[in-house]
């Protein structure tokens, strides 16, 4: 990966450029389709952009006895984080012969990813005890409890689709054809998508009407507007990521990208209705959940191509 | 924020969220935390015990903030005027930016009277900190009375 080709994806696709006004239309898009199958009209298309705006805009209160420079590094951290994690993710690999040639991977690039798509989680936690606040730190704990259980199930995925292609490159992940075993993985994921992202069934650590916006509790002003930003392109990546294990290979890298975009929204469109259709559950069930029956899937995932090794 | 209300006022305010009068559609949904909102919505006719918390709440909501008194309790007390626990009207304690009338009003007054304070918070945005206690106070008057 050279610094141009680095910078365009860090910067502009699948990038910030890209990105952001893709948080705000995945937003969208999850708020409208949630407010339809509840047969209400939903918000304006320009809402969550209108939202970010409005939180830019507002002031930031004095607090007493908070370490103020740390509640301003998390959601900026946050963002970070979740920015770098889109950069890697391998919409256009070379074959496609965007990159010029060069290699837009690293071997090992799946291990930063997976850091890089922790890492906002991480960043919540430390925020909801640094705001100091008692339904912040109940978030917190939610939030770490949920964490320790979908990750398990999560890794397992990725390392099962790893392990069938005998490699932790990204890029060669992605070239490699769809099978059975890859969607296998690619469901277990999506079992672990509500949880990362906070929606329902999954919405514990932000159990609004219960803990009132858990670790985001003490937040205002411009620094809520960031976590908003950074919740919206964790969105965009965790789609992403599953989109771009998905996506079939045109060839074209116009093709390519008009893809991504189509299943990333298929995505978010089959979450949004999950989380339309479904209540919260309590803590000590979410972690059942997925110590019980995903765990199962994500077992089979990385059992198979370890059989078929075995076989080979 | 229930300043000691009957609940009539927070039933209707409830209602505004259901599919049938949905302010989503406008943009307007509810927060948990004061620190998140722009509007506080007031019930009730201010007894004695909620006058710190009231304060609290408003000194939480961050600049620009607006404030719609729901009913008619916060704008007049009501039936409850002249009791000896009760510290109304709301205007004595904190700036007020919408009245909606009623008891309880109507959940598309209430909304207009939301619509209205957010028209107000726009305009506050421009405005140096601190300008809400000048702020003159406007008075809502819904075409869709409760008889």
């Amino acid at each position: 990966m050279n610094l141009t080709s680095a910078l365009f994806r860090l910067l502009i696709f699948p990038g910030l450029l890209f990105a952001v006004p893709a948080s705000w239309l995945f937003l969208w898009v999850e708020r409208k389709a949630v407010a339809l199958m509840q047969q209400r009209i939903g918000p304006p298309f320009l809402q969550p952009c209108f939202d970010f705006m409005k939180l830019m805009g507002k002031s930031t209160p004095l607090r007493q006895g908070i370490n103020g420079a740390l509640m301003r590094a998390w959601p900026i951290l946050s963002v970070a984080a979740s920015v770098g994690a889109l950069g890697l993710l391998p919409v256009f690999p070379r074959s496609t012969g965007w990159s010029g040639g060069s290699s837009s991977g690293f071997a090992g690039d799946l291990i930063l990813l997976l850091a890089l798509l922790e890492l906002p989680s991480f960043f919540i936690i430390c925020a909801g005890y640094t705001s100091r606040s008692l339904y912040g730190e109940i978030g917190s704990v939610r939030e770490a409890l949920l964490s320790i259980s979908y990750n398990l199930v999560f890794l397992i995925a990725i390392v099962s689709i790893a392990v069938s292609q005998h490699s932790f490159r990204l890029e060669d992940l992605a070239e490699s054809p769809l099978s059975p075993l890859r969607l296998l993985g690619i469901l277990a994921i999506l079992v672990c998508i509500p949880a990362k992202l906070h929606i329902n069934p999954f919405s514990l650590p932000n159990a609004e009407q219960e803990i009132y916006a858990g670790p985001m509790t003490e937040y205002a002003g411009p620094e809520l507007g960031l976590w908003e930003l950074a919740h919206g392109l964790e969105w965009v990546t965790m789609t992403g990521l599953v989109a771009s294990l998905a996506l079939p290979r045109t060839g074209m890298w116009p093709a390519d990208a008009a893809l991504f975009v189509v299943i990333s929204l298929g995505i978010v469109l089959l979450l949004s209705g999950v989380a339309a259709a479904t209540a919260r559950l309590t803590i000590d069930s979410s972690v059942r959940f997925y110590w019980r029956c995903a765990l199962v899937v994500a077992v089979l995932a990385i059992s198979l191509p370890l059989l078929m090794r075995i076989k080979l | 924020m229930n300043a000691g209300s009957c609940n009539g006022c927070d039933i209707e305010l409830v209602a505004c969220l259901t599919p049938r009068y949905d302010v989503e559609q406008l943009g307007i949904l509810v927060q948990g935390s004061p620190r998140h909102a722009d509007i506080l919505c007031i019930s009730g006719p201010v007894t004695h015990n909620t006058v710190p918390a009231i304060h609290t709440v408003y000194g939480q909501v961050c600049h620009p903030k607006a404030v719609v008194a729901i009913g008619s309790c916060p704008a007049s007390t009501n039936a409850f005027v002249g009791s000896p626990t009760v510290e109304g009207p709301l205007d004595r304690h904190i700036p007020v930016d919408v009245y909606v009338p009623g008891c309880p009003p109507r959940p598309d007054a209430i909304i207009e009277g939301i619509a209205r304070a957010a028209q107000i918070l726009a305009e506050r945005g421009r405005e140096p900190v601190g300008a809400e206690a000048e702020a003159g106070q406007k008075a809502l008057v819904p075409q869709e009375q409760m008889q």
